[in-house]
């Protein structure tokens, strides 16, 4: 029995080694005949099997994934060092040890695959290196010196971790954890400027027209200056816009590894621990979403401002169908990042007395997720224009014009913020005299600034759109700051004695809220590949818009079934390689600590 | 009087709100929805039921305990099996309703808008950037209101004269040929339309018409002619103003100072 199975289980190896040789021998006949190809001065280069366009879509992307979680997370991991210091609570400082070493884990990926992406782009497309290696060259010097930079910080801030916690030591550990953010957002800064200038190859003209001034003559030829290539019309929105995003996706990545460790941990201790670490990236995540919307208007409004054939390709035609799937996941993240906090709730003895406001919150949600992803034009059969008398609906239709959408965005920011304050006060009672009134005051400035905000978004029905852009939802966009930071300060005096009626169990969390933080990562990262492609797509049939147009067999843009497809793929591969790495965090926690212990004490964190 | 389950209250809110949208608001209080529109919110409705009855332990299990019963209880027999008759059934009507041959072509996806080329022409000569060019008459609203009201005018008649048959006498897309069409005319009292556009935006529409729309997310479906071939160039910037003077609806304009 024992040599039958050993022998069959022999003959299925021989034959996966039979296997894996010959798609070996396949895969190194395919790339050889491409490889034995001409390599004088060639304009493209075709990429097996796949094509070059697809290659270099995917290896950027997930390089540009993986560098945004290794830009996101030391931002954020400096500050809970510093939380830790001041505290003088250690558990911050494990968990912000823990989130760099997950960035470790990650940093080699990012490299690797911006090796793979530059190899791509210098075999596939040599021209278009050799016109951007013109214009940049000296940038890509200067990345390099920031790259040796970032790398030797992030190994000095990661390997010194337990040597510098002396107190002057500290100081200087924290020291290097900025010089680690500075070194990032300087590359960032640097590689966003060559792909904003293959969108945007222009300066911006004086206020207040901002007109584009082209960086090329007639014949393509480059006029301008280095700066002026880097500080072309898009970089800065594109910049801040990425900077926030990375803070939202490296929380959420973190949440979704406390998540997988909360779902693995054998003992209590273990899930507390991961619940508050999950509670964290929960919140990390939030605190890059909430503003993220603002940056990607100003983003928007500056590519119309650029060129409003682009503009409109972007919001009106080509592109338009991937905004509504941009709603769609965005209504997830806010519903999901809400559940997260009201399932938050329920490890606090207390918050049970905000549960009755729980159905209105989730309607307003909802109610406005709906406004924000109706589309402008209706999926309509032409019974249905018929019995509609036109192809917009008199009611909905207007729901797709952007005055409503500012308007809702600013209302669900609002709502979930909201969520976080009753999320805060759970298991808390005031003891300051004023509490009653204080709470009058934050409904009737909730309440005040919703109306203001509906108000507001009426108008912009029917004023000039340059005075909706410039004026209004701007105004919109302040009310709504400027309530989460009277309220957040209202609330902090309020709250700063008040009584705690009970503690935070942490690890008493549902297995439920747990894939709600898993969903959250993978939204994100879908939502950063539909925009991704978006960003790149707006180009069209050019390299550089405007200036070198792209001749290859790959100048068309795909199908929106096509290109979700490839983004689909892109998400697979990125979290095959990122769970790989969470796996990897688990298996050597695991050497280190040995077997389990058989019953540990639950750890009481900290909101 | 026995007590509603969370389920069954859940399940009456579902179909009060799918009435709510199919017949209050897509009839007693405006036209009705399309069929995707209901479909997207029925969605999201579900959704927020079940985030709702979810984030509790204990009202996720009261609300599951209906679904439990049904599926393992003896004393839910009869209830099981009319539902194990039922379920399939509504599935293969749902299934058959997609599948079956209709005479009515299906719902169509679109964008919205097509985007202008680069540059703006006229026939053959080209006129500037579709981004930089302005309306030649539009400062005379400013500098001479006499001289506007002229082009104003004169743009009231090439429109009546040339578009009203299909957008209607009162710029709504309701024009006498406009049941003919699929996407119909474009109306203009549509928030949506005249404020979201420049100018020259529209001059190029109007002068290129649907042959002129461009290969970027084809196949558009458009009837509207080539009018550069009928009407001078003053005569649509014309047309244009009378556009906006009729609707009080101000095209798009990139200039921050511009209110």
């Amino acid at each position: 029995m024992y040599l039958t199975k050993h022998s069959s289980m022999n003959q299925s190896k021989n034959r996966l080694y039979l296997f894996l040789g010959l798609l070996a021998i396949y895969l190194l006949l395919t790339v050889a005949t491409v490889f034995a190809q001409d390599v004088t001065d060639t304009e493209y280069r075709p990429f097996p099997k796949i094509g070059s366009r697809s290659a270099a879509w995917i290896a950027a992307q997930l390089h540009l994934l993986f560098g945004s979680f290794i830009l996101g997370v030391p931002m954020f991991a400096v500050v809970i060092e510093f939380v830790g210091m001041k505290t003088k609570d250690k558990r911050y400082d494990k968990m912000a040890q823990e989130f760099i070493k997950l960035c470790m884990g990650a940093f080699s990926t990012t490299a690797l695959m911006g090796g793979v992406l530059v190899f791509i782009l210098i075999w596939c497309y040599p021209k278009v290196m050799n016109k951007m290696t013109g214009i940049f060259g000296p940038t890509m010097i200067f990345y390099v010196f920031l790259f040796f930079g970032e790398t030797f910080t992030l190994y000095l801030y990661s390997y010194g971790w337990d040597r510098m916690q002396g107190r002057v030591s500290k100081l200087w550990h924290l020291f290097l954890g900025v010089l680690l953010n500075i070194f990032g957002t300087a590359i960032m800064f640097v590689s966003n400027a060559w792909l904003t200038y293959q969108t945007s190859p222009a300066i911006m003209g004086p206020k207040p027209e901002h007109k584009a001034i082209p960086l090329h003559d007639e014949s393509g030829q480059f006029i301008g200056t280095l700066w002026q290539a880097v500080n072309n019309y898009t970089w800065m929105p594109v910049n801040i816009h990425r900077l926030i995003g990375n803070v939202a996706f490296g929380g959420a990545i973190v949440g979704a590894y406390a998540a997988f460790r909360f779902l693995a941990a054998k003992t209590q201790e273990d899930k507390a621990h991961y619940d508050w670490m999950g509670y964290t990236g929960n919140f990390i995540a939030l605190c890059g979403l909430i503003p993220l919307p603002f940056a990607g208007y100003w983003l928007g409004r500056e590519i119309y401002m650029f060129n409003q054939t682009m503009g409109i390709n972007m919001m009106g035609s080509l592109f338009s169908w991937l905004f509504i799937i941009q709603a769609v996941m965005i209504g997830v993240l806010f519903i999901g990042a809400n559940y997260y906090l009201w399932s938050g709730m329920t490890r606090i003895a207390g918050g049970e007395i905000y549960t009755r406001f729980r159905p209105y919150m989730i309607a307003i949600i909802v109610l406005s997720i709906a406004i924000w992803m109706t589309p402008r034009t209706l999926i309509l059969s032409p019974k249905e224009i018929a019995a509609m008398g036109g192809p917009n609906h008199p009611l909905v239709g207007l729901f797709g014009l952007m005055t409503a959408k500012n308007t809702v965005v600013n209302i669900i920011i609002l709502t979930t913020f909201l969520s976080f304050l009753f999320y805060r006060r759970s298991g808390k009672t005031p003891t300051v005299g004023w509490g009653k009134a204080g709470n009058i005051i934050i409904a009737a400035i909730f309440g005040s600034a919703v109306a203001a905000i509906v108000t507001i978004g009426i108008v912009g029905f029917k004023v000039a759109t340059g005075f909706r852009v410039n004026v209004l939802t701007p105004v919109q966009v302040l009310i709504a700051l400027a309530v989460m930071i009277l309220v957040a300060a209202i609330d902090l005096v309020m709250y700063r004695k008040a009584m705690r009626s009970s503690e935070i169990n942490w690890g008493q969390m549902t297995d439920r809220s747990q894939y709600v933080l898993i969903l959250l990562a993978i939204t994100f990262t879908s939502l950063m590949g539909l925009m991704g492609y978006a960003r790149s797509g707006l180009r069209e049939a050019w390299h550089i818009f405007g200036v070198m147009p792209d001749t290859s067999p790959d100048a068309y843009t795909p199908l929106l079934a096509d290109a979700v497809n490839v983004i689909a793929i892109i998400i697979v591969i990125f979290f095959a390689l990122v769970g790989f790495i969470f796996w990897l965090g688990l298996w050597g926690d695991k050497k280190k600590e040995g077997p389990p212990p058989v019953e540990a004490e639950a750890s009481t964190g900290d909101d | 009087m026995q007590k509603l389950s969370l389920f069954t209250k859940c399940l009456i809110i579902f179909v009060v709100l799918w009435v709510f949208l199919r017949f209050f608001i897509g009839g007693v209080w405006s036209v009705p929805l399309p069929a995707s529109v209901i479909s997207m919110y029925l969605g999201l409705i579900l959704l927020a039921i079940l985030v709702h009855v979810s984030v509790e332990d204990d009202r996720f299990r009261e609300f599951l305990r209906p679904v439990k019963e049904t599926l393992a209880d003896d004393s839910r027999r009869t209830r099981r099996t009319v539902l194990f008759v039922l379920i399939p059934l509504v599935m293969l009507g749902f299934t058959f309703s997609k599948v079956s041959t209709k005479a009515d072509p299906p719902a169509a996806l679109r964008t919205a808008h097509p985007a202008p080329p680069d540059e703006l022409t006229y026939r053959d000569k080209v006129i500037g950037s579709t981004q930089e060019v302005e309306n030649p008459f539009r400062h005379l609203e400013k500098d001479d209101k006499e001289a506007f009201k002229v082009h104003v005018d004169n743009g009231r008649r090439v429109y009546y004269q040339n578009c009203f048959y299909c957008h209607g006498d009162d710029l709504d897309g309701e024009g006498h040929f406009a049941h003919g069409f699929n996407p119909p005319p474009a109306n203009f009292q549509d928030p949506g339309i005249i404020p979201n556009f420049q100018e020259s935006f529209f001059f190029w529409r109007i002068s290129k018409g649907g042959p002129g729309l461009p290969p970027a997310a084809t196949p558009w479906d458009s009837a509207m002619p080539v009018w550069e071939d009928h009407l001078t160039e003053e005569e649509i910037w014309d047309v244009i103003l009378f556009l906006s003077e009729y609707t009080g609806y101000r095209p798009r304009t990139f200039s921050e100072a511009e209110h």
